[in-house]
């Protein structure tokens, strides 16, 4: 799986968390006992709320405010999102290493202030490549950071490991 | 303008004479490691990738320590899994059964982590590493993946914050003190995407492994990093321990903070985390007398041997209070030994408490201690988020191991003092 997989334009309805949704609420330790996201998917967000998982639909987006994926450093957390479908995340910001992890296994995040005026159920347009977001409720477009060039590299090689692969290969 | 320590490292580890915050760089990694809730994923991706053959099978570890001796079916495969894994790919370093710990704390016990170092650990609190001057930091199982492959990762540098902690520390008071009220002043994300830099007096009146629940805590403030500049106390404790030749790396007079602190360290009491994040503190004073049902002293924040002897000097000939179930679990095999042999096991046994062999499951709410619904518990780990240590509505109070200990004598939060 890589970030390059997926279509550069997204549309979805949203999904608004508040800030700091850390991975112990993205997916309990007790599920991680597996690798398979498909496995991992049901049980999505119940640290939050039990009966978000069912309520998401593939291709959803969800939107948070400061500090989304803040703490562990568990690969299951953008796994169990992926598993449910969820096809991008728009925050304030980001945790650390859970950004690196969702980057690492193709599941895209975008950064931008302007996450106030967005709301469940609103259906959001999104351009991966430019950064540009559209609310097609409010008709409100707005501008979030792109994908940095040097981790553009990783995308455009297919992910970490394929990108790490070929340049030990080429040296 | 020079460069803070942990740019130094960085620009070592990246092979350039100098670096500057947001640079992304590819640096050259001194240790990495791995256990058995993200490790399965690591070696899962080099299988799918045909890797046979890692960049040096010496600087890595596997530590299958959140839920062993196996706590189910589904954990001794995982762990026969890792095992086998690690036989097939030279990996010789493996702690379980007889000799397991906790990683975040065997790098540090057995010199696998040293001044000057760059740790990138498989944990999101591979960050204690940073106790004894490295930049350490915590990394998910893709990264550490391709770690295996190149010996090698990329890193944003990040900026510095540097906090100085003054004055003379009050009774009771800890190195896990100063880093809940820090979080509790700064919030969450108050070093988000940077380097945490600790130093002070109060800092260095403390003994090594106390300072090391600070840099433990960076990734609570949202930190790449935490990080303390060694001094003779560091090299004194790392020298004996060392696994390979290191040069200890110190920050530049003229280094750029992007901020410094003076917090007053003489004004702090011992502080609690409460419900249900590590930036909701109080001071112990004015935190009320909540009951608890359980009390665990251990982690990779508190489960060194000062704070097995801080929990057996406030249980010796006490009593848990009714109702109450005390967990102590040291941090590592050689932490364990010391325990047996200085008595601290039969104290809180003795004491009605339970002292287990190495483990991290009850902080994560994996093994040995996991709460039920609408249950409290006071613990010396380092995150309290809901569901944290098992149901969704049971509740996690942080402390340090002295406020833990006579906690579960009075069966409500409370003070040595009081017993």
């Amino acid at each position: 799986m890589s970030a390059s997989s997926g279509p550069d334009r997204l549309a979805g309805s949203a999904w608004r968390l508040g800030d700091h949704v850390n991975t112990d609420a993205i997916i309990p330790t007790r599920y991680l006992n597996t690798t398979e996201a498909a496995e991992l998917g049901p049980h999505c967000f119940e640290g939050l709320d039990p009966t978000l998982a069912e309520k998401i639909a593939p291709g959803d987006i969800v939107v948070a405010g400061d500090n989304f994926g803040y703490g562990s450093s568990r690969e299951h957390a953008p796994l169990a999102m992926l598993g449910l479908g969820i096809s991008c995340v728009i925050a304030r910001s980001f945790g650390g290493i859970f950004y690196r992890n969702a980057f690492n296994r193709g599941l895209p995040l975008l950064e931008t202030d302007a996450v106030e005026g967005i709301e469940t159920g609103d259906r959001l347009r999104v351009d991966l490549v430019t950064g540009e977001l559209e609310n097609e409720r409010s008709g409100q477009r707005f501008a979030s950071t792109p994908i940095p060039p040097f981790m553009r590299d990783i995308v455009n090689a297919g992910g970490l490991i394929p990108y790490v692969l070929a340049e030990s290969s080429a040296g | 303008m020079g460069m803070t320590l942990s740019e130094k490292i960085l620009a070592s580890h990246a092979e350039l004479d100098r670096v500057r915050p947001g640079d992304t760089i590819s640096v050259r990694v001194d240790q990495s490691y791995a256990d058995d809730l993200g490790g399965p994923i690591t070696f899962r991706i080099l299988e799918e990738n045909g890797v046979e053959e890692v960049f040096d099978p010496d600087r890595f570890f596997v530590a299958a320590m959140v839920s062993t001796p196996s706590r189910d079916i589904g954990i001794a495969n995982t762990v026969t899994k890792l095992r086998n894994a690690c036989r097939e790919l030279g990996i010789e370093r493996f702690y379980e059964g007889g000799n397991v710990g906790i990683h975040n704390s065997i790098a540090i016990e057995q010199g696998l982590v040293l001044p000057g170092e760059l740790l990138a650990g498989g944990n999101s609190h591979a960050c204690t590493g940073g106790g004894v001057g490295a930049f350490a930091t915590g990394m998910g199982s893709t990264d550490v993946a391709a770690i295996l492959i190149t010996g090698r990762t990329w890193l944003r540098v990040p900026e510095t914050i540097r906090y100085e902690y003054a004055g003379e520390l009050r009774p009771w008071v800890t190195g896990k003190d100063l880093m809940l009220a820090t979080i509790g002043r700064f919030g969450v994300d108050g070093a988000q995407g940077r380097t945490m830099e600790f130093a002070g007096d109060a800092l260095a009146s403390l003994p090594v492994e106390e300072r090391f629940a600070l840099p433990n805590m960076a990734v609570e403030a949202g930190a790449v990093n935490g990080i303390i500049e060694p001094d003779e106390q560091t090299l004194a404790y790392v020298e004996p321990r060392a696994q390979r030749a290191f040069e200890p790396l110190y920050g530049d007079a003229d280094a750029d903070y992007v901020a410094v602190h003076t917090i007053a360290a003489d004004e702090l009491e011992p502080t609690v985390a409460f419900p249900h994040l590590p930036s909701n503190t109080k001071p112990l004073s004015q935190a009320g007398r909540d009951l608890v049902d359980q009390v665990y002293i251990g982690s990779c924040t508190n489960g060194w041997i000062a704070d097995m002897r801080a929990a057996a000097e406030v249980l010796d000939g006490q009593e848990v209070a009714d109702g109450v179930r005390l967990i102590v679990i040291p941090s590592t095999t050689e932490v364990y030994k010391q325990c047996l042999r200085e008595g601290i096991a039969e104290t809180v046994v003795d004491a009605g408490g339970v002292f287990s062999t190495p483990t991290c499951g009850p902080c994560i709410g994996a093994h040995m201690g996991v709460l039920g619904d609408g249950m409290r518990s006071v613990s010396t780990s380092n995150r309290n988020f809901v569901g944290r240590q098992g149901s969704t509505n049971a509740e996690v109070y942080l402390v340090n191991p002295w406020i833990a200990a006579a906690t579960a004598v009075l069966g409500h939060l409370g003070s040595p003092e009081e017993l």
